[in-house]
């Protein structure tokens, strides 16, 4: 075989693969880019939702669970003040202030609830444990404590929580999306 | 030259129509050598049972392939029609029960049969040069098996498989670097919805078995190249894959599907047994709950064969993030690592002993989690109870404070440590029992959705959830439990906890509230003033009490018709059934209750002109519109006016505040208390 002809091979190889590989990218970054469309989206600017009414909140410092309401976008899907979750709300001995915890488990994300002796808190999946103002009970999965909420009372007593969703299993607590 | 026309044209008749065509075919495909090629394979010292395992491997692939797209065919992944397809699957669709839970179960066996094949190629050193990169891929074949399983379970959009998956995916979320972003691709955005739904069904029914099919080919066809790692010494005399060894394989396959039918059947034998009524739907695969991200699901755990892994989680107790992190990814990768070094190791001079120790090691590490997960959900129905009554009453009386206890049993050490023991104990009864009340609370859930699916009405096009959030029978003990329980006792008299739970309570026990039973005993004398009624509340002195105990006791005035009357009368208003022997008192009894010299002297009822505020109106007493009434304002002149004793005004908020309980949920609450839900025909 001559030079020549050896060039003229490898350009066709070449070609071939160039043209072949062109042609089959077309399909898979289209595919691609629309797959990656959800990395575009993000969880929006948490609001402050009212939960409560600060006299409808004992002071005994028991936490009790509110629905958090607001109106919720799942795709093509509009929900108008649908239920998305919920949070401990405690409130001390007289106190004007509340205390607002998230009932997301920072281990996993699974549902924390009350012990029915309603001494402390404890996440039905891995048994992690938490004092009634979130506080860990070491030893415990949960890298930290239970996720505080900001929270606020407006002038007419409701109260307001910041609704957010915080990345589980890790040590600092970071908003999720 | 004739001589052989002749032959060849008698060969041709012989052979007839198939025979011809055959050879037509074969000329232009060449199937009789690829068909050849397939089944007659030399199987060394003949067919063996211990060489089944593959074959079944594949037989429940294909299973689950033919069932899937037959699935597939009726199945829709939003999170509005997914669970509410598999409903119609599972309970309307003639045999959707059948081939969904040959799916649910071949899924599960064959997992078990992984596991068996993966042990057997360890154990003959079947990794072995040349057949290292066949090792490899029945690896990845495990990890795209395992992969199918855990995005099959989200697909029926259930309480569990929703639970399940949140767990999963926040695990994804803990891998470095990429973790967040990965988890936000597969739930398809920040929060879980439709396209977690068709992203997990796309990888079920699409990526994942489509790389499986790739790899199987190659898997097969590497297999065939190297020909069957023979069991050593080879003692009998080799025989061909066809028959004898597919024979085996076909008989195995046949058990394979007999288990998976006998597990869906078995149900169905023990009610015909019990003489009960089989429901096919109830049958295979279960279906929870519409998944409800506000809901509490205590009872989530992953598929059986994902409890190692659950539990592997609680090991790291007190591991804080580099405790989830090593139990999630760390350890598995690491697992998984060394399966792959495998034909590597198995060259040192030890190194197939210590593969097959390790084999044997991961597997006993994965039965001892799985049963350490199964001990601790179900501890309590395996445990002596018994035994712990002595430390449950202390714990009680000491309320666990470890001074108290000290001084309870006089500071003696080994006292304590046995009674500290017995708390341990006595804490994992209690979780154990959370789990189980959860699970029967899903259980119950999951009937009564299905209940409600089953309606003439259909499910609505905004889902079942939907319609789950307007019944008052799955909503009722939540908002009772919430709002009203902290005072309220909801308990059937008759039940046997009833007494302790009334005694606790600080207000009426609400349990059938309306019904003549109920008015009964608020006539008594001997009840007006207990827990059950007034006995708890600023009214236990009151003027009622006071009417029941001394006015209606004396005969002269109140007979026992007239107070029959009166019960007849106030069950008719409150729209509840009235007893059959009281039926025609109830004009009698509405007299009474009007008249000013009766209860009318206080009560405002209809027309009688007895004015509002001496006591609550109880014109429709009972109904849904006077309890939706009461619940929203008891304060009001209607009802307790400023006698109201301690009940918030449920529906009433302050100017900009959220009332405590929208109009809804106090239209539900009230809706339960009377026992008016749906109920489907001939319940």
């Amino acid at each position: 075989m001559s030079h020549p002809e050896q060039r003229r091979g490898f350009l066709a190889k070449a070609f071939a693969v160039v043209c072949g590989g062109l042609a089959t990218m077309v399909p898979v970054g289209a595919g691609l880019w629309a797959f990656l469309d959800p990395l575009r989206r993000s969880a929006g600017v948490a609001k402050f939702l009212p939960v409560a009414e600060l006299a409808a909140i004992p002071d005994d410092g028991v936490p009790r669970q509110y629905p958090v309401i607001t109106d919720r976008v799942d795709a093509w899907t509009g929900f108008a003040a649908e239920p998305v979750g919920a949070v401990y709300l405690r409130r001390e001995k007289g106190a004007t202030e509340v205390q607002a915890l998230s009932a997301t488990c920072p281990h996993a994300g699974c549902f924390v609830e009350m012990e029915p002796t309603g001494r402390c808190f404890r996440c039905p999946c891995h048994n992690s444990t938490f004092t009634l103002d979130g506080g860990i009970v070491a030893p415990s999965p949960s890298p930290r404590a239970m996720d505080a909420l900001d929270c606020r009372v407006g002038k007419n007593g409701e109260v307001e929580v910041k609704w957010q969703k915080f990345r589980a299993g890790i040590a600092g607590k970071e908003v999720q999306g | 030259m004739s001589h052989d026309v002749d032959r060849t044209a008698a060969a041709q008749a012989r052979k007839g129509i198939m025979g011809q065509l055959g050879d037509f075919l074969d000329d232009r495909t060449g199937y009789r050598a690829l068909v050849h090629e397939a089944l007659y394979e030399r199987v060394p010292g003949g067919a063996r049972w211990r060489y089944v395992w593959g074959s079944t491997l594949v037989f429940a692939f294909m299973t689950q392939v033919i069932t899937g797209l037959f699935l597939w065919a009726s199945y829709s992944a939003s999170a509005q029609t997914a669970w509410e397809s598999v409903y119609y699957i599972q309970h309307e669709m003639a045999g959707g029960w059948l081939l969904r839970g040959i799916h649910h179960f071949m899924a599960q066996a064959m997992v078990v049969l992984l596991a068996l094949h993966l042990l057997q190629v360890v154990i003959d050193g079947a990794y072995r040069a040349p057949r290292e990169v066949n090792f490899w891929l029945g690896l990845v074949l495990m990890l795209l098996v395992l992969g199918m399983a855990l995005t099959g379970y989200l697909l029926p959009w259930d309480q569990k498989g929703y639970w399940a998956t949140i767990v999963a995916t926040n695990l994804a979320g803990i891998v470095p670097f990429v973790g967040p972003s990965l988890q936000q691709l597969v739930i398809g955005g920040p929060e879980y919805g439709h396209h977690t739904l068709t992203r997990f069904f796309a990888l079920h029914a699409g990526f994942l078995p489509g790389a499986l099919i790739v790899m199987l080919v190659v898997h097969l066809s590497l297999f065939r190249k190297h020909g069957l790692h023979a069991k050593q010494p080879i003692t009998r005399p080799d025989a061909m894959f066809w028959p004898d060894q597919v024979l085996k394989d076909a008989v195995a396959m046949l058990a394979v599907m007999a288990v998976v039918l006998g597990v869906i059947l078995m149900p169905a034998l023990r009610a015909m047994l019990a003489g009960d009524a089989v429901v096919p739907g109830e049958l295979g695969a279960e279906l929870g709950a519409p998944a409800d991200p506000s809901l509490p699901y205590a009872a989530a755990r992953p598929e059986w064969y994902f409890l190692f892994l659950f539990q592997f989680l609680k090991v790291f107790e007190g591991w804080g993030a580099t405790g989830e992190f090593f139990g999630a990814i760390v350890v598995p990768g690491l697992i998984m690592g060394v399966m792959f070094l495998m034909p590597i190791l198995g060259n040192w001079k030890l190194g197939h002993r210590f593969n097959v120790a390790f084999t044997l090691a991961i597997l006993a590490g994965v039965g001892l989690l799985t049963a350490l997960a199964l001990n601790e959900d179900y501890y309590a129905l395996w445990v002596d109870k018994a035994s712990l009554a002595e430390a449950e009453k202390i714990y009680d009386q000491t309320g666990g404070d470890p001074e108290k206890l000290a001084a309870a049993l006089g500071n003696d050490s080994a006292k304590i440590n046995a009674m500290e023991q017995q708390w341990k104990k006595l804490e994992r009864v209690r979780h154990s029992q959370a789990f189980l009340e959860a699970s029967r609370q899903a259980k119950a859930d999951a009937a009564r959705a299905i209940e409600l699916a089953g309606r003439p009405e259909k499910i609505p096009p905004a889902g079942m959830l939907e319609l789950v959030r307007q019944d008052p029978k799955s909503q009722g003990p939540r908002l009772f439990a919430q709002h009203c329980a902290g005072c309220h006792a909801h308990v059937d008299p008759l039940a046997a906890n009833a007494e302790a739970v009334i005694a606790k309570s600080s207000a009426a026990n609400l349990h059938g509230f309306g019904s003549a039973q109920w008015m009964r005993g608020l006539l008594d004398p001997a009840q007006v003033a207990g827990p059950a009624y007034f006995g708890n509340t600023a009214h236990k002195e009151g003027d009622m009490v006071n009417f029941v105990q001394n006015d209606l006791t004396d005969e002269a005035e109140w007979s026992k018709a007239d107070i029959d009357a009166v019960v007849a009368a106030m069950a008719a208003e409150a729209g509840r059934a009235v007893p059959k022997e009281l039926v025609g008192l109830v004009d009698k009894g509405r007299e009474l209750v009007a008249s000013t010299d009766r209860c009318g002297s206080c009560h405002t009822f209809r027309d009688n002109g007895t004015e509002l505020g001496s006591a609550p109106d109880i014109t429709g007493w009972g109904g849904r519109e006077w309890l939706v009434g009461i619940i929203a304002d008891p304060t009001h002149e209607r009802f307790y006016g400023d006698n109201n004793d301690r009940m918030p005004s449920f529906g009433k908020a302050t100017e900009g505040a959220l009332p405590p309980l929208s109009g809804e949920q106090i239209g539900l609450l009230a809706d339960w208390l009377r026992g008016d839900w749906y109920r489907p025909a001939g319940h």
